[in-house]
């Protein structure tokens, strides 16, 4: 809690010094709220703060540092980039305060906290992603800023359902009161279509968050229009965050397994939207030629890879929702590595078409094979982390009983290979326009080292990865 | 049916028909007046259930503050440009998709239990527990909401900086 806290302190210090070393006093931020967060689970491992509304349990620890490791990395690959715009300090200090906003709805228990920190993150969220001044970018923040103004007002309707039914805005009380999950155990009947109309409304606001379907029109053209380095902390934070919030609401509030009447209600709504999900996204990106607007669709295959995660609720939580966030861990370094990459060749090339990537393997072999890399990963082959976190996510549906959505999950990965497959052998395989080669900036090296180390290293050791994902989800 | 359900009903058909204006009207001057209505009536609801300072606050903020910030923002603006709101092509689908949610929203409030006060009476809440409420119990989400208004503003600064009017902060 403080450790967001100690950021938007480094953050106001920093507004004020338009000075080359401030993504260096971002950092710094997130090494305080490191070392803060990690003093706090030295004292006590379990707590909760602020009446209940929010808590430091495993799960917001493992989402934290999550945030923190992907705001740190955007911060290393966009440094050289944000030096070419104009007010610099705005771009650190909306970065840095949605982080502090995704970390305060890691912890957060309590629907208005939600809402609130969702805000937080969202409309940092909108001015990122139009703050280059172009055509593209203010229509891509346009979008955006319409679409999720609109999913912001639908989870307010569902939340004002649950707070109708249940008279509370806690999703768990700590001394036994009245709560969500309480009301949920009691499994009174006459409460059941509000908590489902509830339950679906929330589902569609956070849907919009994470870009599954049918919330996932923003997704390609605010990738596109949106500067890179965004782009990245987009796709991946925003990911993570919805998610987060995701597992918090169903698993802790609705509650999983044969104790909450509700709960195969929500698992089928999930399970069926992350069949759409995957499918939509993989067919859509089967025919884009820029490849911003690739990983677009391919981002919004991938949240419905994730949701499968999700619906696997009948094997219960430890296989289910630990699926999902081993998934979102090793999706943040495949996806941070392949925007990281894009953003080192296309600022030198001066195009983002997948045409102009040709014989990039000569032209920067490191940028290619890490890109190569990313793409392996998303694809879901071994012996990158996507494979592993694939085959954990499938394994948790079949033991649901959702065999049908792993063969659709499967099926998609084989769509999803096509045009993955297609750009690597593009940069491999055909021949260079242009010679001259080019490596990347330090500091962008740098980040991309971290991201392909993370693939690799997860892929060949998954277990410590999985350990504290399933840590995580105990909490809940 | 009691008098104040007969008021309730009253004034909740004011605020629907506020809230069917602001949509239905073409110009954009009639809209912004017609949410006058509907927030007025939201103000009203707020007076029935015995919460004046909701009330108080709804006629304001709301039907006093932005609504005029929005009539102003539509003076200054090329106004002329844009006599008629926009009437996009899938509007026949809009209006089906609507009247489909308002049904289901209608059938689970109707078919749901909701608690209440056993008594049917309202309890009245002084001001001093809604202050305390906000700076004690709600003291977290209170201050990060501040944090999502000065974003806000930073935002819209950011974006509003060189080229004026270009993209509006829509929040």
């Amino acid at each position: 809690m403080v450790s967001a806290g100690l950021v938007l302190l480094a953050d106001l210090v920093l507004r004020d010094k338009h000075r080359g070393w401030l993504p260096a006093v971002a950092l710094s931020g997130l090494g305080a709220a490191v070392i803060w967060t990690v003093t706090l689970i030295l004292r006590d491992r379990e707590a909760v703060a602020f009446g209940g509304t929010y808590s430091l349990d495993t799960f917001s620890i493992y989402f934290k540092f999550l945030f923190i490791g992907v705001a740190g990395l955007v911060i290393l690959a966009s440094a050289d980039y944000v030096k070419k715009l104009e007010h610099q300090g705005e771009f650190w200090a909306l970065l840095m305060l949605a982080t502090s906003g995704m970390m305060l709805l890691a912890g957060a228990r309590d629907l208005i906290l939600i809402f609130v920190a969702l805000e937080l993150t969202s409309i940092c969220q909108y001015a990122l992603a139009a703050f280059v001044r172009d055509g593209k970018a203010s229509e891509a923040g346009l979008k955006y800023i319409l679409l999720g103004a609109i999913a912001s007002a639908v989870t307010l309707y569902g939340m004002a359902f649950l707070f109708g039914i249940s008279g509370t805005t806690k999703l768990v009380a700590v001394d036994g009161g009245t709560s969500i999950a309480s009301l949920v155990l009691e499994g009174d009947p006459g409460t059941r279509a509000a908590l489902v109309a509830g339950a679906v409304l929330l589902a569609a606001g956070l849907s919009f968050k994470v870009a599954l379907v049918p919330f996932q029109m923003w997704v390609p053209d605010v990738y596109e229009g949106a500067a890179t380095p965004v782009a990245a902390f987009l796709s991946v934070g925003s990911k993570a965050a919805g998610f987060a919030v995701i597992l918090r609401v169903f698993y802790q509030g609705f509650g999983f397994g044969p104790e909450s009447f509700i709960s195969s209600d929500w698992s089928n709504m999930f399970a069926a939207v992350a069949a759409i999900s995957m499918t939509v996204g993989n067919v859509m990106a089967l025919v884009q030629t820029d490849i911003r607007r690739l990983l677009g669709y391919s981002s919004i295959a991938q949240a419905g890879n994730i949701a499968i995660g999700v619906a696997a609720v009948a094997a219960g939580a430890t296989t289910g929702a630990s699926g999902v966030t081993f998934f979102l861990a090793t999706y943040a370094f495949t996806n941070l590595g392949a925007f990281f990459a894009i953003l080192a060749i296309s600022q030198r090339i001066g195009s983002y078409r997948i045409k102009d990537y040709a014989g990039m393997a000569r032209r920067a072999p490191i940028l290619a094979a890490v890109l190569a890399f990313c793409f392996v990963s998303l694809t879901g082959l071994p012996p990158t982390a996507g494979f592993v976190a694939k085959i954990y996510v499938f394994n948790a549906a079949v033991q649901s009983d959702l065999a049908w959505l792993v063969i659709v999950g499967v099926l998609n990965s084989a769509i999803s290979a096509y045009y993955y497959l297609r750009v690597v052998r593009h940069m491999y395989l055909a021949e260079p326009e242009d010679e001259s080669s080019f490596s990347p900036t330090p500091m962008l090296a740098i980040a991309l080292g971290v991201t392909a180390l993370g693939v690799l290293v997860v892929g060949l050791v998954p277990t410590p990865l999985i350990d504290a994902a399933q840590r995580a989800v105990e909490a809940l | 049916m009691t008098v104040a359900q007969g008021i309730f009903y009253l004034i909740a058909a004011l605020a629907v028909a506020g809230g069917l204006g602001v949509v239905l009207a073409r110009n954009t001057v009639y809209a912004a007046l017609f949410l006058i209505l509907a927030l007025l009536a939201v103000a009203g609801i707020y007076i029935l259930l015995a919460s004046e300072f909701l009330a108080l606050v709804q006629v304001l903020i709301y039907a006093g503050a932005i609504t005029v910030l929005l009539l102003f923002a539509l003076m200054l603006t090329r106004v002329g440009d844009l006599e008629e709101t926009m009437v996009g092509a899938q509007w026949p689908l809009a209006v089906v998709a609507s009247i489909l949610l308002v049904g289901l929203l209608i059938t689970t409030i109707a078919t749901s239990d909701w608690p209440g006060d056993a008594d049917g009476m309202i309890t009245r809440i002084p001001f001093e527990t809604l202050g305390e409420a906000l700076f004690r119990q709600w003291a977290v989400p209170f201050e990060i909401a501040s944090l999502v208004l000065l974003i806000a503003l930073v935002g819209a600064i950011v974006l509003a900086r060189d080229e004026e009017g270009d993209v509006e902060e829509a929040e």
